[in-house]
């Protein structure tokens, strides 16, 4: 019929149009992430397998492998420990003020990774607010590992907390209610009934976060000093080899960090998989908290 | 009861309050309030002489040209990458989806390196440019490569579940009215899409204004040419001048506020249009 093949040709694109549109967004994607993707890793193994694993086994790379894995093992912990009290307090309960914190939980996100590291350059260094005191009592924070992991902390904190409140929030409180009117206390209440519901989303928030943790350059390069195995988390080392020009080791350590971007990618996807099979979307980390929820 | 919160069965409303805005003061709130009270040191008068210095001007003017003109880039290949997504089928694609957020994952120095790599004049794509005399890395053109990378899931993130929510019956009242395709996508899709295409759009923006680690390696940081805010503001730091950095500081955290509240707006504004 005349009128069926009208409707057709109207509500699709024709195939022109169709395979234009893919090939533009697939040249773009491939551009932009695909090839810097590969690049990555044949650069790091441009000079062959042994001056790759030469390059990692340097003691400088080992230490700051080290010290980016100390960092997200105290970072992502405490955001998690965070998240979850957050949201407890503002899914489970009403109280005024509440979405003027849920505003201030996301405020990190706003701020510039060099401010967040400026900020407690400004608090605890040596012309800081507290230098003198932590001068005196011979403490130093700044351009020494707890400057860095604080700063790791102000920039990874909202990444647990946005996940867990949307997501608590659309459980509601009936279930804790009535496991506590059974007899149940509420840490009962929390082990037993919350956390099996949120236990997705918090996989969700933690590696997010993590990946963050152990990628974060800008904030940590301001607190850090950049002192050679001491003080350089991988990313800083990966800048170091770089301004050195010693690329394949550069791209080496950068490989590793690639490769932690890849497998949070395809847990991130499995979580989103499992978590829409359950009935609720993830929320994205592009999206900002909406207050008036 | 007090008036502050209503009641409720659950136990653990104080504790996990108390906890919640003991860490929040101090982790992020005191820490940035020693920004203001460090500018606050300045006088009016400091602070404008700083903030409004030629070279401060020049790399803000470079921060917001490059940014603008990656979120720009981004909000039109952005749709077109989230209108393949919801609209075709393809082999691969939801390996395509998941790469999306690489730019999430990937870290940025990790990044910068790779871009700079790329697209120096002797790089792999670098040397397509050159050898029509065009230098991408180490000029302007580097960062906006670099943010375009930092932003690019933003808006494909942002207008991929509103295209999927456009009813298909409406596209299909408008074809048998005898509407051809292009004018259904320019009446009836964009209108619809339009408001998260732009939240997006400003959410791309607003990132790249404080991206740092994924421009410094390709930018080439000349000052007054390729130099962007937050480098001004380390240079300043490795000087021991803590005034200015936090003079450009102060700035740069105003301007992400200003487009904080901006993008509550327009979603405030797409989610009323969703409704209606």
């Amino acid at each position: 019929m005349a009128t069926q093949t009208q409707r057709r040709i109207s509500t699709h694109e024709s195939r022109n149009v169709t395979l234009l549109l893919i090939s533009v967004a697939l040249i773009y994607l491939l551009l932009f992430l695909g090839l810097p993707l590969f690049a990555v890793f044949y650069e790091a193994f441009s000079k062959g397998w042994g001056l790759y694993w030469a390059a990692l086994q340097e003691p400088d790379a080992w230490s700051a492998i080290e010290l980016t894995l100390l960092t997200a093992a105290i970072a992502v912990p405490a955001n998690l420990v965070f998240g979850v009290a957050a949201a407890w307090a503002i899914a489970k309960f009403e109280f005024r003020g509440k979405s003027l914190l849920i505003t201030l939980i996301d405020l990190p996100f706003a701020v510039s990774p060099v401010v967040s590291g400026l900020v407690f350059v400004l608090l605890f260094g040596a012309q800081g607010w507290l230098g003198q005191w932590l001068q005196a009592h011979d403490i130093k924070l700044i351009f020494a590992v707890p400057g860095i992991v604080l700063a790791t902390v102000f920039v990874t904190f909202p990444f647990i907390a946005r996940e867990l409140i949307p997501l608590m929030q659309a459980q509601g409180k009936e279930e804790e209610e009535a496991a506590v009117s059974l007899g149940a206390s509420g840490w009962q209440a929390f082990w037993r009934v919350t956390l099996p519901n949120i236990k997705w989303g918090l996989l969700y928030g933690v590696i997010l976060c993590n990946a963050r943790a152990m990628g974060e350059f800008g904030a940590v390069s301001v607190v850090s000093g950049h002192i050679r195995g001491m003080t350089n988390t991988m990313p800083l080392h990966v800048e170091i080899l770089y301004n050195e020009y010693n690329f394949v080791a550069a791209f080496a350590v950068a490989s590793l960090l690639a490769l932690l971007a890849l497998v949070t990618l395809v847990i991130k996807s499995l979580v989103e998989w499992q978590s829409r099979r359950l009935g609720y979307a993830m929320k994205p980390l592009t999206q900002p908290t909406k207050s008036g929820a | 009861m007090s008036q502050f919160r209503a009641h409720s069965m659950l136990p653990g409303f104080n504790l996990a309050l108390g906890f919640t805005l003991l860490y929040l003061s101090l982790i992020v709130l005191i820490p940035l309030s020693s920004l203001f009270l460090k500018a606050a040191t300045l006088g009016w008068g400091g602070f404008w002489e700083v903030a409004t210095g030629e070279r401060v001007l020049a790399s803000l003017r470079v921060t917001f040209v490059t940014s603008f003109a990656a979120a720009v880039l981004n909000a039109f290949f952005g749709l077109v990458v989230a209108w393949v997504l919801v609209r075709y089928s393809f082999p691969g694609k939801r390996i395509v989806d998941a790469l999306v957020d690489l730019p999430f994952a990937l870290p940025t120095a990790v990044a910068g390196i790779t871009l700079a790599m790329l697209y120096a004049p002797n790089g792999w794509l670098g040397h397509y440019f050159a050898a029509h005399d065009i230098k991408i890395a180490y000029t302007p053109l580097g960062i906006v490569v670099a943010l375009t990378f930092i932003g690019l899931p933003f808006v494909v993130r942002t207008v991929q579940p509103v295209l999927a929510d456009v009813e298909a019956d409406v596209e299909e009242a408008a074809a048998s009215l005898g509407a051809g395709r292009w004018d259904v996508f320019r009446r009836v899709i964009f209108p619809a899409l339009y408001p998260a295409l732009l939240t997006g759009f400003a959410l791309a923006f607003a990132r790249a204004i404080g991206e740092y680690g994924s421009v410094i390696f390709i930018a080439g940081n000349m000052p007054y040419i390729s130099e962007i805010a937050p480098l001004l503001i380390v240079a300043k730091l490795e000087q021991y001048d803590y005034a200015g950095a936090t003079a450009i500081a102060v700035v740069m955290l105003l301007i992400s506020f200003a487009l904080l509240l901006s993008i509550n707006g327009l979603q405030w504004w797409s989610s009323r249009r969703g409704v209606r």
